[in-house]
């Protein structure tokens, strides 16, 4: 540790202004910050430096991230090749799995902070942490096959227009991993969605299809065990198949107190309630899908825990992610079940919810001072 | 008589100049007014419509001009929309009439957004701010301007939006074969609306970039 501050100490001066090196500033001031904690102070009147800044969230964040993106791993591997017919070791499905993983990672991260790093310079700014997330996201909710050159487009443009655009992490309106998978499932269709993606290299005979695809499609007999579908041994994304390595992650954010409660709970209720609906009508045999299954098809769950709680597109006020999670819960059924052209809702449901955010904020704190104004008004009066 | 020649102004003053170049940067009707941005994005998707949707326009937006510069004083105030409007109209219909004659598969995409270049803010704005209080030829030129600057600006958002989204450009393949051999594919969200406009705002952007007097103050 000690060896690695004098380093860093040996180089710093290159960095600074007039140094050899000003214009990677930035680039060396975001490598600094992540392995020591920033030794800045305040100087006029009195504060308290938490220690939880936003480099300890995002940690926390991704660290909750990597039980969901090792069961991927190994989940990406045993899919292919119980797809072959074979049923492999653990560690082989694992490493295979990690070999189709790791390029895309590589791929976000080298876009994402590349990017963020020419906008940091350009402003004047250090970089933000903001990326570190994302750029672990990305690779979680795409599907294992995608070709490199779309998840660097795809980053790219998520980078530019979800989040510089606005002026940076903080400022964003949509969530940039989201935006990043949108463009992918709106720009090349045919290597987001159908049966053929969500297994890496399959044989042709295999059905390769979704949960949720099967049920588009109406093949209900076809739809994996409940038990299957919770412990995640389905084909589709790396992070979203296992419900029980997402409820891990969701606990670590919890019991951290990152991750906000209320909107995970109330995603979770929006879709239970839509689900009952939808079992009470029962019109066609998707609306009589059990609820319970709703939740832990696709990325219900993924979205819910990671998607929706992110704190920079969510509700700020207590009421607000009442009703900002409800409707996001809500929204994502209803899109599965009545648009033929889109068989996941989730990420569409959250997207509209993301640009919502502030006006349900606005109301719900224009109804406070209403009601504050009420009980001056009573007092006034006696 | 005399003095009536030295008040006269040359055609191509500098005043006239600015009339038929402002429009085309620093007052441009879609980046800088946002105007008519609705058939900016409805018509932009492959390179042809957009072009001849740009000259459509264009000279619509002339001749309304001089028309109504030249009745300006003739007009009563109260009912003066509705005369604009039988002018409009009456352009509208003779190009459509123009199209469908001579380029009768373009005519068929522009579909309705022909006809509803009588609803197109930028004609109606410019005999409103500009035709009912100048000279026919001054008019003239603002309308050929404004026109222009409109169809840049069309023309530059079906370029990329053509090249990106279907490999081509005015119809002509661009994109080698051996890239779609490689893996290479056509980004389908370029022809979806929604990409049109943020077309439009990297437009915005990199003309604010450039002329840092259109950055309005908060």
């Amino acid at each position: 540790m000690k060896a690695l501050r004098k380093l860093l100490d040996k180089q710093k001066p290159h960095f600074e202004k007039g140094g050899r090196f000003e214009k990677f500033h930035t680039a060396f001031d975001s490598v600094e910050t992540l392995l020591f904690v920033p030794d800045k102070v305040t100087f006029s009147g009195s504060h308290i430096r938490d220690s939880i800044d936003m480099k300890r969230t995002m940690i926390v964040v991704f660290i909750s991230l990597i039980p969901a993106l090792l069961f991927g791993m190994w989940n990406i591997g045993n899919q292919h090749f119980l797809s072959l017919g074979q049923v492999p070791e653990l560690w082989t499905a694992f490493f295979y799995g990690f070999l189709k993983m790791l390029p895309i990672i590589i791929v976000s991260y080298a876009v994402g902070l590349g990017i963020e790093i020419v906008f940091a310079q350009i402003k004047g700014h250090e970089v933000n942490e903001g990326f570190f997330v994302s750029g672990l996201l990305i690779p979680m909710i795409v599907p294992p096959e995608t070709p490199l050159w779309q998840v660097a487009i795809a980053v790219a443009f998520a980078v530019v227009f979800g989040k510089e655009v606005f002026g940076g992490t903080g400022m964003n309106i949509v969530n940039p991993a989201l935006t990043a998978r949108a463009f992918l499932f709106f720009a090349y269709p045919a290597d987001m969605s159908g049966d053929k993606v969500w297994i890496a290299d399959k044989l042709d005979a295999y059905s390769g299809a979704t949960p949720l695809g099967n049920a588009l499609v109406g093949n209900f007999d076809q739809i994996p065990s409940t038990y299957d579908m919770f412990m995640g041994f389905i084909p589709g994304s790396n992070g979203e198949t296992s419900v029980l390595m997402i409820l891990i992650g969701a606990a670590i954010l919890l019991a951290t107190g990152i991750g906000n409660w209320r909107i995970m709970l109330s995603v979770v209720v929006g879709g239970i309630v839509m689900g009952l609906l939808f079992n009470w009508w029962g019109a066609n045999q998707y609306m009589e899908l059990p609820f319970y299954n709703h939740l832990i098809m696709g990325g219900f769950a993924f979205g819910a825990v990671f998607m929706a709680t992110d704190p920079v597109t969510a509700t700020q006020t207590k009421n607000g992610m009442y009703i900002y999670g409800f409707l996001i819960g809500a929204i994502a059924i209803l899109i599965r079940v009545f648009n033929p052209a889109y068989p996941e809702g989730v990420m569409l449901s959250i997207l509209l919810m993301n640009v919502f955010a502030p006006l349900i904020d606005h109301y719900v704190i224009e109804s406070n001072i209403k009601k504050r104004l009420k009980r001056i008004k009573v007092l006034v009066s006696n | 008589m005399s003095a009536e020649i030295r008040e006269r102004e040359a055609l191509f003053s500098s005043k006239n100049i600015k009339l038929l170049k402002n429009p085309l940067s620093l007052s441009n009707p879609i980046t800088v007014q946002v105007l008519g941005i609705c058939s900016a994005l409805a018509v932009t998707a492959k390179l042809e419509p957009a072009i001849v949707m740009a000259i459509s326009v264009t000279l619509v937006t002339a001749v309304s001009n001089v028309v109504i510069s030249v009745l300006r004083n003739g007009i009563p105030p109260r009912i003066r929309i509705i005369v604009q409007l039988v002018v409009v109209a009456t352009l509208v219909i003779v190009v459509d009439q123009i199209l469908k004659a001579f380029v009768y598969d373009v005519s068929k995409q522009l579909s309705v957004f022909v006809g509803l270049i009588i609803t197109n803010c930028i004609i109606m704005g410019r005999l409103e701010a500009f035709a009912m209080a100048n000279k026919p030829w001054p008019s003239f030129l603002d309308g050929i301007g404004n026109g222009l600057g409109y169809g840049l600006i069309l023309i530059i958002i079906a370029f990329f939006r053509e090249l990106l989204g279907s490999g081509s450009i005015y119809g002509f393949n661009l994109i080698p074969e051996s890239f779609y051999e490689l893996g290479y594919k056509n980004n389908g969200l370029m022809i979806l609306p929604p990409m049109a406009l943020i077309v439009v705002g990297v437009i915005i952007w990199v003309q604010r970039y450039y002329t840092r007097d259109l950055i309005e103050k908060n």
